[in-house]
C-alpha cells in the first residue's frame, strides 16, 4: 500500500471516529509523524481531487478519496485477518501496521484467497480498537 | 502505522519471508486444484501446453518455497505446513469457468508473486538494517526466485497470446 492510501485511510478512519473532519493532530498521531508533514501530504492529496481541506477544522475525503480509502483498509483487514488467523500473530494490529507498506493490493487480493472475511468489511473495521468487529481475539485484543 | 517501505528488523523480514512461502503454497494449491477442476471433457482435451505449465508451475512453487524455507530457518522461525494452506485454499476454492479462466488465474499468480518480490528487495535494499542472515545471500535468492517469476508471467501471456 502506498504512502498517498495510507493517508486516505487515517483521513477515513479519523473521520469516523471525530463524526467530522480529520484534524492534523489525530492525523500527526495516527501516522506517527509531524502535523508539518500531515499538512503537506493533505496540500497533494487536495490538489488531486482527493481530499477537501477546511482550515481550523480539518481534512474531509472526496467521494473518490472515499472509495480509494475503502479499498485501502480492505486490504488492510485483509492483512490483519491474515496475519491472525493464518500466521497466528498476537501481536496482529502491529504487525499489520508495520508491514502494510510493503504489500501490494494485489497481494492482499491473493491472501484473501485462503481467509474468510465477512461480506461487510471493510464496514466492519472497529476505529478505535483498531481490528474487525468480527475477529475473535482475547481479552488482550491479541489473537487467540 | 508505518510510513516508507522498507524492512526494518529480523522479525518483519522473517514475517515478510513467511508471507512470500504462503503465497507459493497458494500457487502450488490452487495450480493443482485447477488441473482437478475442469470437467472431465475438457481435462482430457486441455492442451498439454496448458496441463504442462500448471505442473511446472507447482514444482516451481514448492522450490521457490524451499529456498525461503532454509532462509526462515537460519532466521530461527518457522512456516506454515502446506497441507494447512492447502486446506484453507480448498475451503474457499471456487473454480474458474474453463480454461481460459484458469490461465487468467495462473497469470495472476504469477504476477502477484513478482511483484511482492520486486517490493521486498526494494524494501531490504533500501534498510540499512543488519540482519541475522547474509544480506548478499537473501538478496541473491530474491532476485534469482523474482527472475523465475518474470519468465512465469511472460509464459503464460504467450500462451494466452497464441490462443486467442
Amino acid at each position: 500500500m502506498n504512502t498517498a492510501d495510507q493517508y486516505l485511510k487515517a483521513i477515513y478512519l479519523a473521520q469516523r471516529i471525530e463524526d467530522g473532519p480529520a484534524s492534523t493532530g489525530t492525523l500527526a498521531d495516527m501516522l506517527e509523524i509531524s502535523p508539518a508533514s500531515v499538512n503537506e501530504m493533505i496540500g497533494k492529496l487536495e490538489e488531486r481531487g482527493l481530499v477537501e481541506h477546511e482550515k481550523y477544522k480539518g481534512a474531509s475525503l472526496t467521494s473518490e478519496g472515499i472509495e480509494r480509502a475503502h479499498d485501502s483498509l480492505q486490504t488492510y483487514c485483509i492483512i490483519e485477518r491474515f496475519l491472525a488467523n493464518v500466521l497466528e500473530v498476537e501481536e496482529f494490529r502491529d504487525e499489520a501496521r508495520a508491514l502494510e507498506s510493503v504489500i501490494d493490493d494485489t497481494v492482499a487480493e491473493r491472501l484473501d484467497t485462503i481467509i474468510d472475511r465477512p461480506s461487510e468489511c471493510p464496514d466492519c473495521f472497529d476505529p478505535e480498537r483498531d481490528f474487525c468487529e468480527h475477529l475473535e481475539v482475547g481479552p488482550d485484543g491479541c489473537a487467540d | 502505522m508505518s510510513l516508507g517501505q522498507r524492512v526494518s528488523s529480523d522479525h518483519q523480514l522473517t514475517r515478510l519471508l513467511q508471507i512470500g512461502v504462503v503465497l507459493e503454497e497458494v500457487v502450488e494449491s490452487r495450480a493443482a486444484h485447477h488441473l482437478d477442476s475442469l470437467p472431465p471433457a475438457e481435462r482430457t482435451a486441455i492442451d498439454e501446453e496448458i496441463r504442462e505449465l500448471l505442473t511446472e508451475a507447482a514444482e516451481e512453487s514448492a522450490d521457490h518455497r524451499e529456498r525461503l524455507e532454509a532462509l526462515i530457518e537460519d532466521l530461527e522461525a518457522e512456516t506454515v505446513a502446506y497441507e494447512e494452506i492447502n486446506a484453507l485454499v480448498d475451503a474457499q476454492y471456487g473454480p474458474p469457468e474453463d480454461t481460459d479462466g484458469v490461465l487468467y488465474d495462473q497469470l495472476a499468480n504469477e504476477e502477484t508473486a513478482y511483484k511482492f518480490y520486486d517490493d521486498l528487495i526494494d524494501a531490504v535494499e533500501a534498510s540499512d538494517a543488519e540482519f541475522a542472515i547474509d544480506r548478499d545471500r537473501l538478496l541473491e535468492t530474491l532476485y534469482e526466485i523474482r527472475e523465475e517469476e518474470k519468465e512465469g508471467v511472460e509464459e503464460v501471456a504467450e500462451i494466452m497470446e497464441h490462443r486467442a
